[in-house]
């Protein structure tokens, strides 16, 4: 499944700099559907490269850190349980950094 | 499956509100979010037509979206203020300068005109000069004590008679939480007011004082704002650093706690007999100060002498203002303890 992220406010320090990008996710073994939940285990696998803990806690994003799935905050869809579909477009926006 | 707004039933749902958890639709989130913010303005009185207002501007998101919010309001509701913006460069190479780019893009964005005051100017070290001397551990009881007052000379230098901070309720609520964990009862008894320095310095307002920074970073990012994020190089003390992701833990289970602990703040009693720091002007610069000299003096005497730790040793103290030590080459040296457990808040956010 193809997806669009986007690391903002600061997050993208932690993916080489680079605000968008483009990937292809696969459900996780034995899963038909990708949630945010298996997304944000994917990220951490696949495409973070330094201080996990600034991005995550537990299974889900570090409190501070918004998350929208096509320009709708996460928590309007059910956060962690969302359902992704093809092409989706997925922004993380980091609210801890400067003022 | 689509949310419909709450408010005006028709346009899909673009965020849940932190205050009232409340599914709205972006142009209502416009709305309610720059009205809130009016009424705040005008129901603590912040402003009077005719002021000269000194938006302290850092580049950062906080401060981006108070420029845009206000010049905004000031059109619409015709407060007939005079706004500008105000930006220190404190003189740290790669952070600065690209948060000063920043606010120059604003300055074209918004109409309003840009001030800049730097450290070099006023103190003759850069912020890169202090960390050279003093190393990276106490940096940032300079940053925050030369920021605070450089603001405020800069703004007396343009002729402002306010100044308008982008402190939002998280940083509020995180400055209570603070004070009380510091038993700084002086500071804990102020920390909530809207308008703060009345007595002498130029007053300061909070006019996001109840606005959430998760609101403040979504419209931010629904109204495509230019704004700068990346940690200050000298970054803040790990104590205020636990108390904001403390903050943060409590929002996510419970948004409402973020007005509530700004609440309890506001309505503690402070017992009167309780010491609090007497304010006067310091000897040296005739800044507003509780000692002789004012901190930055302290700090800047000891930078100018080779001695830049002087100033910042931390003294055990039951509620003493003002401590005298004798440090070993004989130099009287004044500790400053109670300054010095300032909460920095202007560390990055100012
Ligand atoms: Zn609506
Ligand atoms: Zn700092
Ligand atoms: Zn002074």
């Amino acid at each position: 499944m193809h997806l669009t992220l986007e690391f903002g406010g600061g997050l993208e320090l932690l993916f080489g700099s680079q605000k968008k990008h483009e990937v292809d996710v696969v459900p996780p073994n034995g899963m038909k559907e990708v949630t945010m939940e298996s997304l944000l285990a994917w990220i951490k696998e696949n495409l973070l490269k330094e201080r996990p803990e600034m991005f995550l806690k537990e299974n889900s994003v570090r409190p501070g850190v918004l998350v929208l799935v096509n320009d709708s905050d996460w928590e309007l869809c059910g956060r962690l349980e969302t359902v992704l579909e093809e092409k989706d477009e997925v922004i993380f926006i980091s609210t801890l950094h400067g003022g | 499956m689509v949310r419909h707004c709450e408010l005006c039933n028709g346009k899909r749902a673009a965020l849940v509100r932190p205050k009232n958890q409340q599914q709205i639709c972006k142009d209502c989130f416009y709305t309610a979010f720059e009205e809130e913010i009016h009424q705040t303005i005008v129901d603590n009185k912040l402003f009077k037509r005719g002021d000269r207002v000194a938006v302290a501007a850092s580049g950062g998101k906080d401060s981006t979206v108070l420029a845009h919010v206000l010049t905004l309001l000031n059109k619409r509701h015709d407060y007939g203020l005079d706004l500008f913006l105000l930006s220190i460069d404190e003189g740290i190479a790669g952070y600065r300068d690209d948060s000063l780019e920043t606010v120059k893009r604003n300055e074209t964005q918004y109409g309003i005109p840009l001030e800049v005051v730097s450290y070099k100017t006023l103190y003759n070290w850069t912020m890169d000069e202090i960390v050279k001397e003093i190393g990276l551990k106490n940096n940032c009881t300079f940053c925050g004590v030369f920021r605070r007052q450089a603001l405020d000379r800069g703004a007396h230098k343009m002729k402002a008679v306010k100044m308008a901070t982008g402190h939002n309720a998280d940083d509020v609520a995180e400055t209570v939480l603070l004070n009380i964990l510091r038993g700084d009862i002086a500071r804990l008894a102020r920390c909530t007011s809207i308008i703060t320095g009345e007595e002498g310095a130029l007053p300061r307002c909070k006019p996001f004082k109840y606005t959430y920074e998760k609101e403040i970073v979504m419209y931010a990012y629904f109204k495509k704002l230019d704004y700068f994020s990346t940690e200050c190089t000298y970054s803040p003390n790990a104590y205020r650093g636990f108390a904001r992701e403390f903050i943060k833990d409590l929002e996510a289970i419970r948004p409402q706690a973020i007005l509530d602990i700004i609440r309890s703040g506001e309505r503690f009693r402070i017992d009167s007999t309780a010491k609090m720091p007497e304010q006067g002007l310091c000897e040296k610069c005739g800044y507003i100060s509780s000692q002789k000299w004012c901190k930055a003096c302290v700090l800047l005497d000891g930078l100018n002498r080779g001695l830049p730790r002087l100033g910042i040793t931390r003294t055990r103290g039951k509620g003493s203002a003002n401590v005298v030590e004798t440090v070993s080459n004989g130099v009287e040296k004044l500790a400053v303890s109670r300054d010095d457990r300032r909460p920095s808040v202007s560390a990055i956010d100012f």
